[in-house]
């Protein structure tokens, strides 16, 4: 079988572009819900064992609080957005006119605010997304869970590990002005749908 | 001080009282151990998926059940253990994320403890506790001095099996 991480340099940047542009557009819509400036690194475009995927959130016994999308189209794949528990206790304070460290603990409208902001984001990089490459990709409605980051991961890395042992994850990472609130976006296209994308962005 | 081995996803390690051996933040995965309470031998493997023979490729035969439990059993063996007195424990195989329609994937925590618990019974080995399912996480550690299987949640507290 062919490996289908095989990818020229030009392919990965090709890639980390789509990443740059998508996480730029959910940085902006983040930005403007909370009223803080976001900062977003370069987004990471990687192929790394499964097993250490946990490693890129601090380990998998990291409590984290996890947003899960699937998304549908041609090119299915999946989106998960992790945050550190504190950020994402901070973030609901933020969203619900809160003094920062009201929240230990999240009651159903505060899921339903994290989940809402999942969609958000989704939706403002899988629009990015539609732009650059005229793939259209749909996201389900969110799910949120706050773990053990591995658990969490757990959910896309048995996907990808039904098909090898490596996964292709493309990484960003958000901070906000004051650092109270971080998170980790990824998006990760199911075996098969990388070549799709790749395909579209027109660097066969 | 005793050892603390550290056990990564689709991976397993051996070892002998008194050390410990730990797997963190175990989703829909399970953590399988095997104890000799005599000799204090054991190992703890953290399988991903049920069946090898359902998968694409992969060159990590510790991923999968039915490839992953007889190669720690191997191990734990040649260390010195005796299969007669081999008792097993496992937890794990949570889903943790509830979508009405779930796909086979997302159960496969389901799949997974089921298949762990016929592969150990072809092999003749008895599990004696047993820790499955639900919708949240868990980091387990097996302490080799007296076979204690720990099992740690976030909200659900810690308990032994």
């Amino acid at each position: 079988m062919k490996d289908e991480f095989d990818l020229t340099p030009i392919q990965l940047d090709a890639l980390r572009e789509i990443g740059n542009i998508g996480a730029g557009n959910s940085a902006t819509a983040l930005s403007q819900i909370i009223n803080k400036r976001i900062d977003m690194n370069v987004p990471k475009v990687a192929f790394i064992p499964i097993e250490d995927v946990p490693d890129l959130v601090g380990g998998a016994d990291t409590v984290v609080a996890g947003i899960f999308l699937r998304v549908y189209g041609k090119a299915p794949s999946n989106i998960l957005f992790l945050m550190p528990q504190h950020s994402a206790f901070y973030l609901v304070d933020t969203l619900m006119g809160r003094p920062r460290g009201t929240t230990q603990s999240l009651d159903s409208m505060d899921q339903s605010a994290l989940m809402e902001i999942g969609n958000i984001l989704s939706g403002a990089y899988l629009n990015a997304f539609f732009n650059f490459t005229h793939i259209s990709m749909l996201p389900s409605i969110p799910a949120l869970a706050i773990d053990f980051a591995g658990a969490i991961l757990n959910v896309i890395l048995v996907q990808l590990g039904q098909m090898g042992d490596k996964a292709m994850v493309i990484e960003t990472e958000f901070l906000a002005e004051d650092e109270g609130i971080n998170g980790h976006f990824f998006l990760v296209p199911d075996p098969g749908s990388l070549g799709t994308l790749i395909k579209a962005v027109g660097v066969e | 001080m005793a050892d603390l081995i550290k056990v990564g996803m689709a991976d397993y390690k051996v070892g002998r009282s008194p050390s410990t051996l730990i797997s963190y933040g175990l989703g829909s995965c399970i953590g399988v151990s095997l104890y000799d309470p005599q000799t204090k031998i054991g190992g703890l493997l953290h399988i991903m998926l049920p069946d090898s023979t359902q998968a694409r490729a992969s060159d990590n035969p510790a991923k999968f059940a039915d490839t992953g439990i007889p190669l720690m059993l191997n191990d734990v063996l040649a260390l010195g253990a005796a299969k007669g007195r081999l008792v097993a424990k496992l937890a794990g195989g949570a889903q943790m994320f509830a979508f009405a329609n779930a796909t086979d994937i997302m159960r496969v925590g389901n799949r997974n403890a089921e298949a762990v618990k016929q592969i150990l019974r072809k092999n003749g080995i008895r599990v004696i506790a047993e820790d499955t399912g639900g919708n949240y996480g868990r980091t387990v550690q097996i302490d080799l001095t007296n076979g204690a299987y720990k099992v740690k949640t976030i909200d659900r507290g810690e308990k032994e099996i």
